[in-house]
């Protein structure tokens, strides 16, 4: 009932980020999510590992709910950009089709299901959203800032759906994986800043000319 | 059909114009001053039916017949909405699909009888009416299939009153979403504040208030009368899947159902204090939201 809880929040957040205009707002429910997702594996593993889980959880919450958004607002600060994040299709028709892909998720849930892994439908799906949120946001939105916000979705999914299936992880590759995201944050803050400088904005259909 | 369920029917058409009225309480305390008095809307229905009527010669059959089939349909899905968690006096299995089209033919006679009246203006109105309750019908239907899906049962009163503590803690997210989904419809439907204000007469504003402005006197009584038995209707399956257990008496019933149709006045007197209008634009995504809601609840019974 509590996990089933947490994993509509998720897809809430989802949805949320899916209908949302302002670049801000983007950010700081990308921020709840993965706080959110941090949280997870206490409700989901076993308790006799509780000295790491809880330090992965005080890690992950740290990264993906503190020190990603304070990089993607100052990238979003130092740009002096429009604050709204400049869909290709509306934001109705974004809900719309978000509904589409939820449905998807479940069905899609309900056969991985099937194959015996033994976790439930919805935690399934919860991690399939995510992820098919995260690519249409990279693919419907012109912003670069938004297209790292929809990686950082897409990434979600992907440790969600990791920590679902295969329970036991070893810590390093846990800790490999949110360092390899934290350098690619970082680094995607730093070209953003440096698409603005070069070209006074960082809306990616007008960066065709950067081919050789 | 049982008597009970006669006299609590009869109470509600009693007691729907209240609603309005604590709605403009709660909104004139919270703007400090004192608001007009808690039964205002029956001076105005008594004062209204009074009057005669005037018809535009531009004007037909139609456009007389809109209040009238409008009060008419409502009444009917009156008839359908349970009392709390005791039944309605006509239900019967799949009346959920009779409630959702009898509200349905009264939008319809309301925005045929604003395009009769041939006002640019009222078409307008019209034209947004039919828009925005398109996209909440589904999102209500969906609401109801999954609620339907959730208590097993086919029939409004039925399925509210299945619904129990039990049912809330198995699938209580689910139920969550459903009531947001139709808080936000009910606020739509029903012309209050983040979608229409209900106090302005600006043609930039105005959906419901100015599809009716050309009628007045026993027309325009009946259509305040409907649009306050709409509020009650909508309201009271959102109050009924609120409430959690099934108290078998029935002061109790009627008490705590009552008590929760006034705490759902005071609770959109606020919405409509502490919110603005939102932006045109806005709305179908509002709507497409609830929608998202429903769906959601829906994935979630069927899993």
């Amino acid at each position: 009932m509590l996990l089933d809880a947490v994993f509509v929040l998720l897809i809430l957040t989802n949805l949320i980020l899916l209908g949302s205009s302002l670049l801000s707002a983007s950010i700081r429910i990308v921020a709840v999510q993965g706080a959110v997702l941090g949280v997870l594996p206490f409700l989901a593993m076993a308790p006799d590992r509780l000295g790491r889980v809880l330090f992965l959880a005080v890690l992950t919450v740290a990264l993906k709910g503190g020190v990603f958004p304070w990089l993607l607002n100052r990238a979003l600060r130092e740009v002096h950009v429009r604050r709204e994040v400049a869909p290709l299709v509306g934001y109705s028709v974004s809900l719309a089709l978000g509904i589409g892909l939820l449905a998807l998720a479940f069905w899609l849930g309900g056969r991985i299901r099937d194959i015996g892994l033994g976790v439930s439908v919805l935690s399934l799906s919860t991690a399939l959203f995510m992820m098919f949120t995260g690519l249409f946001l990279v693919i419907s939105r012109q912003k670069a800032l938004s297209q790292v916000l929809g990686f950082l979705v897409l990434e979600n999914g992907i440790y969600a759906f990791g920590l679902l299936v295969v329970v036991n992880i070893h810590w390093l590759i846990e800790l490999g994986v949110l360092l390899d995201v934290f350098v690619a944050v970082f680094i995607m803050g730093v070209a953003i800043d440096q698409i603005s400088r070069a070209f006074d904005h960082m809306d990616v259909d007008q960066m065709n000319h950067l081919k050789g | 059909m049982n008597v009970v369920a006669c006299v609590q029917t009869v109470l509600v058409l009693l007691l729907a114009p209240l609603l309005p009225g604590v709605i403009n309480r709660t909104k004139a305390f919270f703007a400090g001053r004192q608001g007009p008095p808690v039964l205002q809307l029956y001076f105005d229905l008594w004062k209204l039916a009074q009057k005669g009527a005037v018809y535009s010669r531009t004007t037909t059959w139609v456009f007389r017949a809109g209040p009238i089939v409008g009060l008419a349909a409502v009444l009917v899905a009156l008839f359908l909405t349970p009392f709390g968690k005791s039944a309605a006096p006509l239900a019967f299995g799949g009346d959920l699909i009779l409630f959702a089209y009898l509200l349905g033919l009264m939008r319809f006679m309301t925005v045929m009888a604003a395009l009769d009246t041939g006002s640019s203006f009222e078409g307008m109105g019209a034209s947004r009416e039919a828009f925005f309750s398109m996209l909440a019908e589904p999102a209500f239907l969906i609401g109801l299939v999954a609620v339907a899906r959730v208590t097993g049962s086919l029939s409004l009163s039925g399925m509210l009153a299945n619904v129990s503590a039990e049912t809330w803690l198995r699938v209580g997210p689910a139920l969550v979403l459903i009531a947001a989904a139709w808080m936000v419809i009910l606020l739509a439907e029903n012309s209050r504040i983040p979608v229409d204000d209900p106090n302005t007469h600006l043609e930039l504003t105005m959906i419901h208030e100015v599809m009716v402005l050309d009628h007045g006197g026993p027309d325009f009584a009946a259509i305040l009368y409907g649009a306050a038995l709409k509020l009650w209707v909508m309201g009271a399956l959102l109050v009924s899947l609120l409430i959690p257990v099934h108290p078998g008496v029935l002061w109790k019933n009627g008490l705590m159902f009552l008590g929760g149709m006034f705490l759902l006045a005071v609770g959109i007197g606020v919405v409509e204090s502490i919110m603005a209008r939102l932006r045109l634009a806005r709305v179908p995504q509002l709507l497409m939201g609830a929608m998202a809601l429903a769906a959601l609840a829906m994935m979630l019974v069927l899993k």
